[in-house]
């Protein structure tokens, strides 16, 4: 185990050097920089500016600056909001989490219900319904179905508040401001458990599904066991258990926001800070956001192996 | 004579049953079910509509109409007219045209992608697997979103004429599909090489093409034939979303996603909304039909991978 951790991690370094570099020049590389889009600035003025900020330097030892600083803890400066990268992703990244936080713990929760239900209950005319609506969920645009509720909800009906976090010039305090922002994430938490619903319920319901075919069922129904401990007990921690793999998945999903969802609800997350700054070329924040994103995606996928040589003593890593 | 006639007529059921392959047992079984064949119709509805639609449509030209701009559905127009005054119903037939064309060829592209390189890691292992799977591990590392955007940032600047962009986006789309493909080929490749017929392939000293192209690929093309059909599907959404923020496919050329980028326009967006809704209600019936079919077709070809 030990041995393999140390290959496993030293693989991810490699990895995670690789894309540093990719994703170095990938944006060096595109042309135009913040400050060539500016257009009050004079030549010489934009000269000088690039030289402040190294951006008339070659490519390679831009990188290597940019890599010595990482490793002291320094992922750059903004150059769109004059603050350091690091700093900006601490204001904005809380928001998103609460967003996909409450979003991830209502997808699992209704999944995990809905797929055993439907799985107990296989071909009824409710599995059928489930089935349907998984492939809809799997199916919906997100960007679309995001509009579509904020023009009849928000627009048409006025019941919830279109976009952003708390209501323009509003100052509530306390448990105002907390039901405030409540009524605002209520559109966007929807949506995000909607997209996310479709794949994992059809994996509980296959899991499920499985499980109930499997030999320590019958004899646990043989015994005479009551139908809702079979199912409780015996069946639904098995078919539960292979899910805690998933986890690791879910973690760029936690704190790297979600672009799309973020930037049509005027969420103040990570991820419309990145669409914003992307229309800016503010390269600095855009390649910490991309790296952070590489990194918390290295790292769900060691978490999701080590829980599963965790769940499944059978599995030798 | 007679007697032969007679023959040939009893043996002519025999002959018939026979006839059975693997594929017409695929789809006699996919027959069975309904809910894939009405997906697939639904498939058929849309690639027809929008291939052929157009040819019945009177407002293909396009023309500035200024005397019609901004008219809400009505009888000439069944789904009213955009800020030009053009036929929403024909562009949306038009912008199908694109769409489904991108899905199809990207699709198309990471598949064949997918599969060579997957095939060739899985087959030879060595060099070539470490160099093709540690790419693949790269690319799957970096955000699939961000990776698009910056391409498409990249097209951009670079200034390529628009109509040129939309080959360019079917590329970056199977650049970022094809790693999950190959490591799917490359697993199925590990364990197929060990069976017992490519012993006797090695025993019976076939090459290396004949062994890979003859025997190997054959027992994946099931599989390819379902992963293709519900990546068509993913990259129809990907193209949409990518063209909506603008970074993909770009006007003039209609596509359902920057189509919907009217909604973008806060007076579109809340006046107008046939101008947006009739995409996206298009992207939705065609990726949930094709899906739909998709895991149909799972059920059929390849059972024994149902999730």
């Amino acid at each position: 185990m030990s041995t393999y951790l140390t290959k496993r991690l030293l693989y991810m370094l490699v990895i995670l050097f690789a894309a540093s570099l990719l994703i170095f020049c990938l944006y060096a590389l595109t042309p135009g920089d913040f400050i060539t889009g500016n257009i009050k600035l004079t030549a010489e003025r934009k000269a000088e500016l690039r030289e402040i900020y190294g951006l008339n330097k070659p490519v390679l030892e831009r990188y290597g600056l940019w890599m010595k600083d990482a490793f002291h803890g320094n992922f750059g400066y903004s150059l769109a909001q004059q603050k350091p990268v690091l700093q900006l992703f601490s204001d904005y990244i809380w928001n998103s989490f609460l967003l996909a936080a409450v979003s991830t713990f209502l997808t699992w929760v209704i999944a995990v219900i809905v797929g055993v239900i439907s799985a107990y209950k296989q071909y009824s005319w409710f599995d059928t319904l489930v089935m349907v609506a998984i492939f809809a969920a799997m199916s919906l645009p997100s960007f679309f179905i995001g509009l579509f509720l904020i023009k009849i909800l928000a627009v048409d009906l006025k019941w919830l508040p279109p976009g952003g976090m708390i209501t323009t010039g509003s100052n509530a305090t306390g448990l105002a401001y907390l039901k405030e922002v409540v009524r605002h994430m209520t559109l966007p938490v929807v949506v995000m458990v909607l997209l996310g619903l479709g794949s994992l319920t059809r994996y509980f319901r296959s899991n499920m599904i499985d499980v109930l075919q499997q030999d320590y069922i019958r004899t646990a129904r043989a015994k005479g066991l009551k139908e809702r401990k079979v199912l409780f007990t015996h069946a639904l921690r098995n078919a539960l258990l292979p899910a805690i793999t998933l986890v690791g998945f879910e973690l760029p999903a936690l704190f790297g926001g979600s672009l799309i969802i973020e930037q049509i609800f005027n969420w103040p997350g990570i991820g419309q800070l990145y669409m914003k700054s992307f229309g800016l070329r503010d390269y600095p924040l855009l390649m910490g956001f991309t790296m952070f994103i590489a990194i918390l995606t290295v790292i769900g996928t060691l978490l999701s192996d080590i829980l599963y040589r965790v769940a499944d003593p059978r599995v030798r890593l | 004579m007679a007697a032969d006639s007679k023959l040939t007529k009893l043996q002519r059921p025999q002959a018939k049953l026979q006839k059975s392959s693997l594929f017409r047992q695929s789809l006699r079984k996919l027959m069975h079910n309904k809910l894939a064949v009405s997906g697939f119709g639904v498939v058929v509805f849309m690639f027809v509509l929008c291939f052929i639609g157009p040819f019945f449509s009177p407002y293909t030209d396009n023309k500035i109409n200024m005397a019609m701009m901004n008219k809400a559905p009505n009888l000439t127009h069944w789904l009213g007219t955009d800020a030009l005054g053009r036929d929403i119903l024909t562009r949306v037939m038009q912008a199908g045209r694109i769409s489904l064309t991108v899905g199809l060829a990207s699709m198309v592209l990471s598949v064949l992608l997918g599969a060579l390189l997957g095939a060739i890691a899985g087959y030879y292992r060595g060099l070539a697997d470490q160099i093709i799977m540690r790419v693949a591990d790269l690319l799957m590392t970096i955000p699939g979103l961000p990776l698009l955007f910056i391409f498409g940032a990249l097209l951009s600047e670079w200034k390529i004429p628009t109509d040129y962009r939309m080959y360019i986006v079917m590329l970056m789309l199977s650049i970022v599909n094809w790693p999950g493909l190959a490591r799917m080929v490359r697993g199925q490749m590990l364990s197929l090489r060990e069976r017992e017929f490519m012993q006797a392939a090695v025993v019976l000293g076939l090459r290396d093409r004949r062994k890979l192209f003859g025997h190997l690929l054959p027992n994946i093309v099931p599989l390819l034939i379902v992963m293709a059909t519900l990546n068509i599907g993913g990259a129809i959404l990907s193209e949409s979303v990518l063209s909506f923020f603008g970074l993909g496919v770009m006007p003039p050329t209609p596509t359902w996603g920057n189509m919907i980028d009217a909604a973008n326009n806060m007076i579109d967006f809340q006046d107008h909304p046939w101008l947006w809704i009739p995409p996206g209600l298009s992207i939705f019936a065609t990726v949930i039909a094709i899906n739909i079919f998709g895991d149909g077709l799972r059920d059929v070809l390849d059972p024994k991978q149902k999730r």
